[in-house]
């Protein structure tokens, strides 16, 4: 009894320790066959489109609501210390360190993650990719690595897209609808949001996101079992793994970056 | 969709990332802490910095000079050295002095730098003899308390 609880624990183990390996070892296969891929830019700005352009939408949106909010709920928690005049700090430093890479990440998890795994889940079950693999074509330097690829360039503009918007966004609810100082909201933003020590390390977040979201959906994608319901049950995986990812990952950066 | 249309998408994609990157930097960001333009070294010694911090600024009559570079402390004798980098469009004359102060009762802490009136300015890698530390809250409560307590025994007598 006892021994074999002891064993599924240990077979647990073992076999989370197996695939994380694993999933390594495929993250630096695609890395490896990603020089063969580049010399397709076309497919690359293919996927760019398909993963960036058609997120914008949504990204926009959010990031103007987001804005919007946070300048709402900043100017109530300043009133009281008659510090409003901080809202355009409040915003931009939260939004570009922390919530522009992060809810950019989540939401291109499951607007962009979803679809990956999808399109390559059924690849794999309409046997695809085994087809091309027959035509002596890997199917990871033709498939994987452009969306890959696109995933690691479209995140971070999107990303800053989303900061930008929110910015935006703080400014329409904080100095045009509440009336706090234009010149102090602006003044405030820029003595104390650095370009380096903020922006840059957000671009540099958001880059992260963008490989570790991409690569969990494309990699959920080519290991499902060719069935309509482990297709289904990887897509839901990819939301799930990418997301604590991003939470991970972000605590662990903002530890780095922001520890002063 | 057309190759040639997908490719003007992207393009156009990029460059409204490229933009909002260039907000954020330009609109709200600070460029000038970038530190393109030059700079040059000074070095002043505190008894005590209280809560100043790196990147902090150096101002002279309420506008920023320069931006505090790095502190670091003297083994032989107990101070903190802190390394000022002195926008290179502001001279100061040798003689001028440093204090630390708070922006407001409960800001951030920077540098105020005091002109003296010596006719040599100061160059790159100078050193400024004349400090005065920050004001910690705790002392100036306790001296407060004791100057207190003081006046309350001559009363007594």
């Amino acid at each position: 009894m006892i021994a074999g609880l002891l064993a599924r624990i240990g077979c647990y183990v073992r076999e989370s320790i197996e695939s994380v390996g694993y999933a390594t070892r495929s993250f630096f296969g695609l890395l490896a066959v990603s020089p063969g891929a580049m010399k397709r830019p076309a497919l690359i700005s293919e996927q760019i489109h398909f993963i960036g352009n058609y997120s914008l939408v949504i990204i926009t949106v959010s990031g103007l609501f987001v804005g919007m909010v946070l300048g709402l709920q900043g100017y109530i928690t300043l009133t009281p210390y008659g510090a409003e005049q901080k809202l355009g700090q409040v915003v931009a430093l939260a939004l570009v360190r922390e919530l522009g890479p992060v809810v950019t990440a989540l939401l291109f998890a499951g607007r962009a993650g979803t679809s990956l795994t999808a399109q390559i889940g059924l690849m794999k079950a309409g046997e695809q990719l085994s087809a091309m693999e027959m035509m002596a074509i890997n199917p990871i330097q033709r498939v994987l690595a452009p969306r890959f690829w696109a995933g690691v360039v479209a995140m971070p503009v999107l990303a800053t897209i989303f900061s930008a918007v929110g910015i935006l966004g703080g400014y329409l609810v904080g100095v045009q609808l509440i009336g706090v100082d234009e010149g102090a909201f602006w003044s405030q933003m820029q003595a104390n949001v650095d370009v380096r020590a903020d922006v840059l390390n957000g671009v540099i977040k958001s880059l992260v996101f963008g490989i570790a979201v991409t690569f969990t959906a494309l990699f959920q994608g080519y290991h499902a079992e060719p069935t309509p319901e482990d297709v289904s049950r990887a897509t839901t995986r990819t939301v799930v793994i990418a997301s604590l990812m991003v939470w991970g990952l972000d605590f662990v950066m903002t530890a780095i970056m922001f520890n002063k | 969709m057309h190759r040639k249309t997908i490719d003007v998408w992207v393009g156009l994609f990029v460059l409204l990332g490229l933009a909002a990157l260039l907000f954020l930097a330009l609109k709200a960001g600070n460029m000038s802490t970038l530190s393109l333009n030059k700079t040059y070294a000074i070095t002043g010694k505190f008894d005590n910095i209280g809560g100043l911090k790196p990147q902090a600024p150096v101002k002279s009559a309420g506008v920023v000079v320069g931006r505090v570079g790095d502190i670091t402390f003297d083994n032989k004798t107990f101070q903190a050295v802190v390394t000022l980098d002195m926008d290179a469009s502001h001279q100061f004359p040798k003689d001028s002095s440093l204090k630390i102060l708070t922006a407001g009762l409960l800001g951030e802490q920077y540098i105020g730098i005091v002109p003296g009136g010596d006719t040599v300015n100061l160059a790159a890698g100078g050193r400024i003899n004349s400090t005065q530390s920050a004001a910690v809250l705790e002392d100036l409560i306790n001296q407060f308390i004791y100057s207190k307590a003081a006046d309350g025994k001559d009363t007594a007598k």
